[in-house]
């Protein structure tokens, strides 16, 4: 048994040996000539004169690349075609790329590019959400629409009501390895493509686009990156064409890395978002009616703005059923970064908001949060019946561009007609989606028990009462995070598998691996399907021209889809070795057993190898694709209603945090989680996304602040000013548990995705921060995030004035 | 020709005054497991180990070590810390076995981290590892790891980084003579102590630094004295040297340190290098000055002392002539009375939004004396002389805290940046007082000292 089992990371002893080889450690040839972008110095305004001389006339100078320059489409959208490689006249934030150095090393192309003289005409530019909602400046035409029931009308009638508005900080993905590509001119106009990026197909198509070939012209790798969290799901376009137009241009092998600072000025973060809220509930704390306004800052270009905003409005429920909901958002248009996917890529912010109307809630009615978070709660799955009937809807237009990004998160929808199944009468989503698989009643029970909630929420306030400085704080909060990407036709996956014929297996398909284990978890796929031990599938780099068309790792979907097409191409191999031997053995194929690296057949135990031997000799074929696509998804984005979600990932955590008083310094004491993958296909990788992507989580909402100034330069642009936890910010005490369950949905063996899911663990931090505040007087905290220690002093300052 | 030990074997090179020992690693040695993350010496994945004359393993932060500074010593990277065979190094296996990789990334700095930590015995896990981030695993795993390799053996092959002494050209001094002999020289050069700063200056600003010299081998600048009346720190002792001087002296003083960059940036960082430099965030002025610290300048062969605090006139500036350098720092011996507060957004490696230092004396009921200085309020660290007289004298009680609180007006004017407001500077600075107040009755004020 492979699966199911805690195996190593399969690069482990690579990584600890420094072995691994990463996009900037791959041997160049000769020759190879390095590349670096010069910056807009300003936010927004007109290029008058770019006087490039001096950036020529640098040392090691070999070319130096305007908008002009370029042979092809001067563009790297992932969406919209509104993100040129280089800007033309028009400046739209501080660090867009505005010309292009060629020089014979990285420090070279550094230097040079800070040399240009640029003059430019300012205008003022739009920084912040109230900026650009006073400029009207947008993407799409207006706000996007969730309707469900009558929330103006429940409102009105609502015994409570309480309206308020908060902001949520963005963040820096901050993966340790920086953007990198690397192209190498091919005979023939081809180029191969090495990067650093979680969508290798979306790199081919720019690429291709950019040099003015078909797809088949362009071959892109990706062995390993050094995290992406989302950053390089459209972010690394930018490099990648970069190096393949210089390439094309100079016929040399083109590289391109961005310095931590570059890279952090240049590149898209997680939406900042503002949320205004007006909430009606009953005396229990029982929510009647709910608006939602939404803001997101998009940044400059659209990139996958839609969707992440789209995600949100989809998260704004988290756990709870809401019976009468609109969930109003907009899509702001500002002179900053371009920001872009980031682990649970607008989910979390959906969820924050939730999580606050709860807190405030159980604050005005004076309970303890958890027990107006329970009474809100959709209904057990136990509960919820098979679903049944029938909904038609009907999809948006299909695309009409020739060139457009199909393969990408900001494509647009396909036109087909979906049935979305529902039944009458059932708890559905504020997207009418039914919710048939909720476990976070016994999840929660389960978790209260095993941290002793309640006795501990006691301990603090009695402790809080004897401490006049320091305070304590506690807090419970589930995650019921949405799986399949919404765009529809992106829940597709390929796989290609050889058998050679010393019974070594090479395994390939289109999930990039980023450290979540993927890699591993998809070769005990095959290790299990074959019966083989795992130290027989040989893992090898995402390459397009092993499988095609395939959809960026994000969503949390990677060993989802490509699990399930790893082992619908180890079925084929099987079914036809099954078949050739059944035939030798004169028995039924479907008696062919593969396990314990043999081949069992009418009571023969054939040692794997010899069995593919044999078959081999008897010219079977040893190779297959295999194929997934995910069923019962459908979603209509326009009209805000549909089955987006293939199932939903659960998780609840309590935290407990002590904060300073005076100085508003906090700990994470204590965390306890618990949390489901499904039936796990690798426990350990999986606790190692859950304990990863608390902290994760914890940091966006605490100490990770992203600071600009009145011009829109960022400040924080080096781990020097943007602080990312530590090992001391982990929890002290982290207990970390896997819920013992199934998925109910058909899914590879039944297990989860959790790549982004356990992120939303860490709003308990916040939460628990907020506690730990409120025990300074009577007001409710109303703390923004990130609760740096400022916002928490500030907080605490005023409940005591 | 610099000469150095790389895993075990002999390098000769030629090499840049400014060349960093990353870029020698990857562009032209092909050591790729020594990984750039952010070229500036915060996130730890260009840790290597660096072995100095004294025969102790440092661990370092190679993008903003440069060449000079290895002359005569031995460098190991991740390459090196398994067997010539291929066998793992304790802290290998664990890391592969508890899971402690996920993206690799900044594995081989943690690595590096953590051999040196296992070296020479460490196990207080997380402030050897606070200089490696690492955005995948939340570090469970990884202390885990740490935890379980600290009992095995130190392999052989750890062993072998001696190399003999060598001479050193003229840019690297070995004596407070010499160094005063090069600068009377070069004047308009730039002194580099352990680069920690002056690596960015190159790395992010590409400054032209003219003629260099490397000060962290005058010897007679090394170390700390400790007699009947003074405490004299040379100025080229590491932050690392100085941390583990105080702490018996002064402990709260040893812990403001322990929170001073990392691991990495202490075994590199010289005392004198972070007072020269003259930034009002540097950790050390403040608690120097609240100590009574008098400054010792060299300028050729003449010699002064000034008290720490006139040293600093204003932002960027400072009293120090062309050619004269720090030779050495001092203060009183006395009872310890102090108090050091760090603010930052992190506790660890991350740089002060304010640091408060406190020495107040209170004899009876009285405040007898009262030094308070601090650092973030102001362009240079600074004394709060309006405070520390609205204190003197003064019975020490709640009452005369809260009517000092309006004094921290007068001397400070703090700015907001990044960092944080002006007005939270100064409710944090003012509350500083407050904390200091209330430790003295033994009310609990430190959230560092609480557990679940």
């Amino acid at each position: 048994m492979t699966v199911h089992t805690p195996k190593p990371h399969d690069a482990g002893p690579l990584h600890v040996t420094g072995a691994a080889r990463y996009t900037d450690d791959i041997p160049t040839p000769t020759g190879t000539l390095h590349l670096a972008f010069g910056l807009s110095s300003i936010a927004r305004g007109t290029i008058t004169t770019l006087d490039l001389a001096p950036v020529l006339a640098a040392p090691g100078v070999v070319a130096v690349l305007t908008a002009d320059d370029l042979p092809y489409d001067n563009d790297v959208s992932p969406s919209n075609h509104d993100e040129p490689l280089l800007a033309k006249q028009t400046v739209h934030y501080v660090g867009q790329p505005v010309f292009l150095v060629v020089a014979e090393s990285h420090l070279q192309a550094r230097h040079a590019a800070r040399l240009a003289k640029i003059d430019y005409v300012e205008e003022t530019p739009l920084l912040t959400i109230e900026d650009a909602l006073a400029a009207d400046s947008r993407f799409e035409d207006g706000p996007r629409v969730y309707l469900k029931g009558d929330a103006g009308e429940a409102l009105k009638g609502a015994a409570h009501r309480l309206q308020n508005s908060f902001e949520i900080g963005g963040q820096e993905h901050f993966y340790l390895e920086g953007h990198a590509a690397l192209a190498l001119p091919q005979e023939d106009g081809d180029m191969v493509v090495h990067a650093s990026s979680q969508h290798p197909t979306e790199i081919q198509h720019k690429v291709a686009e950019a040099l003015g070939v078909p797809m088949n012209a362009v071959r892109v790798e990706v062995r390993r990156m050094g995290g992406g969290f989302g950053g390089k799901e459209s972010q690394g376009n930018a490099l990648c064409v970069a190096c393949a137009v210089a390439a094309r241009l100079t016929r040399k092998p083109c590289k391109m890395r961005y310095d931590r600072d570059d890279d952090m000025i240049v590149t898209g973060k997680r939406h900042e978002f503002r949320i205004d809220y007006d909430v009606g509930f009953d005396d229990d704390g029982r929510v009647t009616g709910l608006t939602f306004e939404q803001f997101a800052r998009c940044g400059w270009a659209q990139d996958l703005s839609l969707p992440v905003a789209d995600r949100a409005m989809l998260h704004a429920d988290n756990a709870y059923h809401l019976e009468h909901v609109r969930i109003i958002s907009h899509r702001l248009k500002t002179n900053t970064q371009s920001n872009t996917a980031f682990r649970g890529f607008g989910g979390p912010q959906g969820m924050v908001g939730i999580e606050r109307v709860m807190d405030e809630i159980a604050h005005a009615l004076g309970k303890d949060p958890l027990d107006v978070r329970r009474l809100n709660f959709y209904a057990a799955a136990s509960v919820a019946d098979e679903a049944s009937g029938g909904d038609i809807l009907k999809h948006g237009k299909a695309p009409n561009k020739d060139n457009a990004d199909l393969a990408s998160r900001g494509a647009t929808e396909t036109g087909q007609r979906v049935k979305v199944y529902q039944k009458p009468g059932g708890q559905t989503t504020p997207y009418g989606m039914e919710v048939t698989d909720f476990i976070l009643h016994e999840m929660t029970d389960q978790l209260v028990e095993e941290s002793d909630y309640h006795a501990r929420r006691q301990k603090v306030a009695i402790w809080n009462e004897r401490n006049p400085v320091l305070k304590r704080g506690l807090a419970l909060s589930p995650v019921k995070f949405g799986i399949s990407f919404t765009l529809t036709h992106l829940n597709q996956a390929g796989a290609l598998v050889h058998v050679y014929q010393d019974g070594s297996i090479h395994l390939n398909h289109g999930g990039t691996e980023m450290g979540q284990g993927l890699f591993t978890k998809v070769a005990q796929v095959a290790a299990h399907e074959f019966g083989v031990s795992l130290d027989a599938v040989k893992i090898t780099a995402t390459d397009t021209g092993k499988v095609p068309n395939t959809s960026a790792t994000a969503a949390s979907s990677g060993s989802d889809l490509n699990g399930m097409a790893v082992k619908a191409a180890c079925e084929e191999i099987k079914d036809r070795i099954a078949l050739f031997l059944a035939g030798q053995y004169q028995t039924d194929p479907s008696k062919v057993r593969f396990q314990r690296g043999a081949v069992n057949v009418a009571g023969d135990t054939i040692p794997f190898q010899k069995a593919i031997e044999l078959a081999y000799t008897h010219r079977v074929s040893l190779s297959a694709t295999g194929f997934y696509a995910t069923p019962d998804v459908a979603w209509d984005r326009i009209k805000g209603h549909g089955r987006p979600f293939f199932y939903f990932a659960y998780g609840a955590a309590v935290t407990e945090v002590v904060i300073d008083t005076l100085t508003g310094e906090n700990r994470i004491l204590r965390a306890d989680i618990l949390h489901d993958a499904g039936r796990s296909l690798n426990p350990a990788l999986d606790i190692g996304q859950i304990e990863g992507g608390y902290v994760q989580g914890a940091g966006w909402l605490t100490m990770e602040e992203l600071v600009w100034d009145a011009k829109g330069n960022l400040r924080t642009h080096a781990p020097s000013t943007y602080k990312i936890p530590c090992a001391s910010d982990r929890p002290e005490v982290f207990n970390v548990s896997l819920w013992d369950g199934e998925n109910r949905s058909e899914t590879i063996y039944r297990s989860k995705a959790v790549g982004e899911p356990p992120l939303m663990l860490g709003i308990s931090a916040w939460l628990a921060l907020s506690d730990a505040i409120s025990a300074c007087g009577d007001d409710y905290p109303n703390l923004d995030a990130p609760a740096t220690p400022e916002r928490i002093a500030m907080a605490c300052a005023r409940l005591r004035s | 020709m610099l000469k150095f030990l790389l895993n075990g074997e002999t390098v000769e090179a030629e090499v840049g005054s400014t060349e960093t020992l990353l870029d020698f690693l990857r562009e032209r040695r092909g050591l790729t497991g020594t990984k750039e993350g952010c070229n500036e010496g915060d996130c730890g994945a260009c840790s290597v180990i660096v072995t100095g004359e004294d025969g102790v393993a440092r661990a370092m932060n190679s993008c903003i070590l440069f060449m000079p500074q290895l002359a005569g010593r031995a460098v190991r990277t991740v390459e090196g810390i398994s067997g010539l065979d291929g066998e793992m190094h304790p802290v290998q296996s664990a890391m592969v076995e508890l899971h402690g990789s996920q993206c690799g990334f900044c594995t081989p700095g943690f690595i590096t981290t953590m051999a040196a930590a296992h070296k020479n015995g460490a196990t207080d896990h997380q402030d050897q590892l606070a200089g490696n981030l690492c955005r995948c695993t939340g570090y469970a795993p990884i202390i885990r790891a740490a935890e379980a390799a600290s009992a095995k053996p130190v392999p052989d092959w750890m062993q072998e980084d001696q190399l003999e002494a060598q001479t050193l050209p003229a840019f690297i001094p070995t004596s407070s003579d010499e160094l005063a002999s090069w600068y009377a020289k070069h004047p308009e050069g730039t002194l580099i102590g352990g680069a920690t700063d002056v690596g960015l200056w190159v790395n992010k600003d590409f400054r032209e630094l003219g003629e260099v010299a490397f000060v962290t081998r005058c010897i007679d600048m090394i170390g700390v004295d400790v007699s009947k009346d003074t405490v004299r720190i040379g100025a080229v002792t590491s932050v690392t040297q100085v941390l583990e001087a105080v702490r018996e002296l002064h402990p709260s003083f040893a812990e403001l340190l322990r929170r001073y960059g990392s691991v990495q940036v202490r075994n590199a960082a010289t005392i004198g290098g972070n007072i020269a430099n003259g930034s009002p965030i540097g950790d050390s002025p403040p608690a120097l000055i609240a100590l009574g610290a008098t400054l010792h300048l060299r300028k050729g062969d003449s010699r002064r002392d000034l008290p720490l605090k006139d040293f600093f006139i204003e932002y960027g500036k400072q009293d120090r002539a062309k050619g004269e350098f720090v030779e050495a720092v001092s203060f009183p011996r006395q009872p310890d009375t102090l108090k050091c507060y760090k603010l930052s957004k992190r506790f660890d490696q991350d740089i002060s939004a304010v640091c408060g230092c406190f020495n107040i004396v209170v004899d009876g009921e009285t405040v007898k004396s009262a030094r308070i200085a601090f650092g973030g309020m102001a362009g240079t660290p600074k004394r709060a002389t309006h405070v520390e007289k609205a204190l003197l004298g003064k019975a020490w009680k709640e009452d005369v805290i809260e009517a000092a609180l309006p004094a921290f007006e007068k001397d400070y004017q703090p700015m907001s940046d990044m960092r944080a407001s002006a007005e939270y500077r100064l409710m944090a600075a003012q509350n500083m007082l407050r904390r200091a107040y209330v430790e003295s009755l033994g009310v609990p004020a430190n959230v560092l000292e609480v557990h679940s």
